[in-house]
């Protein structure tokens, strides 16, 4: 509605069109190409082949699947627990305090990740908290890199949640443990469905803290995608990246169908 | 007065407070002693002495001043394009819609939850010496070597970060589009205001918060990017989180890796209480 002549809005879509193609379109399709081709030698790559895909299949690649859907999962699901649990309670207590507390619990998103690996090599590194070479101290690190993200979620959805539901629900006789488990949780669910996916595509494609401090044995998606790229197989490290972003993508799309289904149930 | 008039509850607002102890001593222990340690051990060597001058040797290192001078160029540069791409698309569209203006908006959010190092690894095939621009010039003009070598320089980490961070310019500024009154451009339009006009006084202004908001949050999100830096691993792009992981991982020097680290953290924490400033005074 800016622009109203026909070739007008012909030359800003094709513009559009081409920075869009080349900025957000072109780097995806690459990768997608690379991950099935034999070979890169002209302009595109040539051959078809699905042996990227094979070794990702097992091995160290599959470990690596393995690895970060584990870490990735485990994380954000601790991370919601706390993330909700603190923002209940500084909701519940109100006033400056609460506010200065909520700042505190977004910080660790402002912290550079390998600041955060860092200071977790060196704090569990020595007593009395030995944790080093563990899976745990990956597990801990994404927790700390995703923890404010999901507070952030259910903060802003509990800010959107009217007190007069709980209230009304207090005056009817209701236990605080049961309001909380039938009025205000479901208010705020699809804030907590968010919050949990975001956490997870977080997890899936961390790597600065995962650097500083993974275990030989527990080896994730970036890193083992860094490795593979790192020593120039970079068609294998196409296809794990498709394999990530498809993981990603996909646990998303069924968090999104999830939260609509579950909201469909509870209103219909 | 409010106190006054609670303190009859007053040992059970006490008792409430208590319920944000669980959350806040896991961040205590998993967050802030970890920092603390860096900070203790960026003044202690390894032997568990005082060693100032070699934390006063690391700033005044070659390697720290260049580091510390290519995060802030690539920082800067990263947000001011992605800025100037984020503000164009929006415009676009939000004001000159074309079919499927949503669903491609939607593509464009998605990258916000992708790895930041598929751009780089991107850009390898798109802008590497064997990629497809430097193969089809090299094709097309008849060429022996790769004419096209910016993915090696800071500009390709700059690009590559305005690959990733314009979403984040992107959604905030959509979100005040939606908010602007089309009748009022309309009118504008009407009465015969260029479109350039029209978004000089009208879009822009009602813009601005949700900008500063996306710019100062694409500054603190490029100050701590690491890794587009490590896939590009080009020697002479070396910004202050890729020195960290060099001088603790590489060459196991632990005290130098804090001392940076101390300097990383302090300039984040900076920017955040800025992007907090800025978010909160103009209500975006």
């Amino acid at each position: 509605m800016l622009v109203w002549s026909r070739s007008g809005k012909a030359m800003v879509w094709s513009f559009a069109a081409l920075v869009i193609g080349v900025v957000f379109l072109a780097p995806l399709a690459v990768i997608l190409a690379a991950s099935f081709a034999r070979q890169w030698n002209g302009v595109l790559p040539s051959g078809f082949t699905l042996e990227h895909y094979a070794e990702a299949g097992g091995g160290a690649s599959g470990a690596a699947v393995f690895a970060s859907l584990t870490t990735g999962v485990v994380a954000s699901l601790v991370a919601l627990i706390s993330g909700a649990w603190a923002a209940l309670a500084l909701r519940a207590q109100g006033g400056g305090a609460a506010r200065m507390l909520g700042v505190l619990f977004f910080v660790p998103s402002a912290v550079p990740s390998v600041s955060v690996g860092l200071g977790l090599l060196v704090a569990f590194s020595q007593k009395p908290l030995l944790l080093n070479g563990t899976t745990a101290i990956v597990v801990i690190a994404h927790f700390v890199l995703i923890s404010a993200f999901s507070f952030g979620n259910v903060s802003a959805g509990l800010a959107r949640v009217s007190p007069d539901f709980e209230e009304v629900a207090s005056c009817l006789g209701a236990t605080p443990a049961y309001r909380l488990r039938r009025v205000t949780l479901p208010l705020v669910a699809p804030y907590l469905f968010a919050a949990f996916g975001l956490s997870f595509a977080l997890s899936m494609g961390e790597l600065g803290a995962t650097v500083m401090v993974y275990p030989p044995g527990w080896v994730t998606l970036p890193v083992a995608i860094f490795g593979l790229t790192d020593r120039g197989d970079i068609f294998s490290g196409a296809a794990l990246t498709i394999i990530l972003v498809g993981v990603t993508l996909l646990l998303l799309l069924g968090i999104e169908r999830t939260s609509a289904i579950w909201a469909q149930a509870r209103n219909g | 007065m409010s106190d006054a008039a609670a303190s009859p509850r007053g040992v059970k607002v006490d008792l409430g407070a208590l319920w944000v102890a669980p959350p806040l001593i896991a961040l205590a222990v998993l967050f802030l002693y970890p920092l603390a340690l860096i900070a203790h051990a960026a003044v202690y060597d390894a032997t568990d002495v005082v060693n100032l001058p070699a934390a006063w040797a690391t700033l005044g290192s070659r390697a720290f001043v260049n580091a510390l001078f290519n995060t802030a160029e690539i920082a800067l540069a990263a947000t001011a394009g992605s800025l100037a791409l984020g503000l164009t698309l929006a415009l676009i569209i939000a004001f000159v819609p074309f079919p499927g203006a949503t669903f491609v908006a939607r593509l464009i959010d998605t990258f916000i939850a992708l790895p930041t190092f598929l751009a780089t690894l991107a850009f390898t095939f798109l802008y590497g010496s064997a990629g497809v621009l430097n193969g089809a010039l090299v094709q097309a003009f008849h060429l022996s070597d790769a004419p096209v070598h910016f993915l090696y320089s800071a500009w390709g980490v700059i690009l590559a970060e305005v690959t990733v961070y314009s979403p984040f310019v992107l959604r905030p500024l959509l979100a005040a589009f939606s908010q602007v009154d089309r009748g009022q451009i309309e009118a504008a339009s009407l009465l015969g205001a260029r479109p350039w006009r029209i978004v000089r006084q009208i879009i822009l202004p009602a813009a601005l918060p949700a900008a500063i908001a996306g710019g100062s949050l694409c500054l603190l999100l490029t100050v701590n990017e690491f890794g587009i830096v490590l896939f590009i691993g080009a020697k002479g792009v070396i910004t202050l989180p890729l020195l960290i992981y060099d001088k603790a991982i590489q060459e196991s020097d632990y005290q130098a890796a804090c001392v940076i680290a101390m300097v990383n953290v302090a300039l984040s924490l900076g920017l955040f209480g800025l992007y907090r400033v800025a978010a909160r005074r103009l209500g975006a």
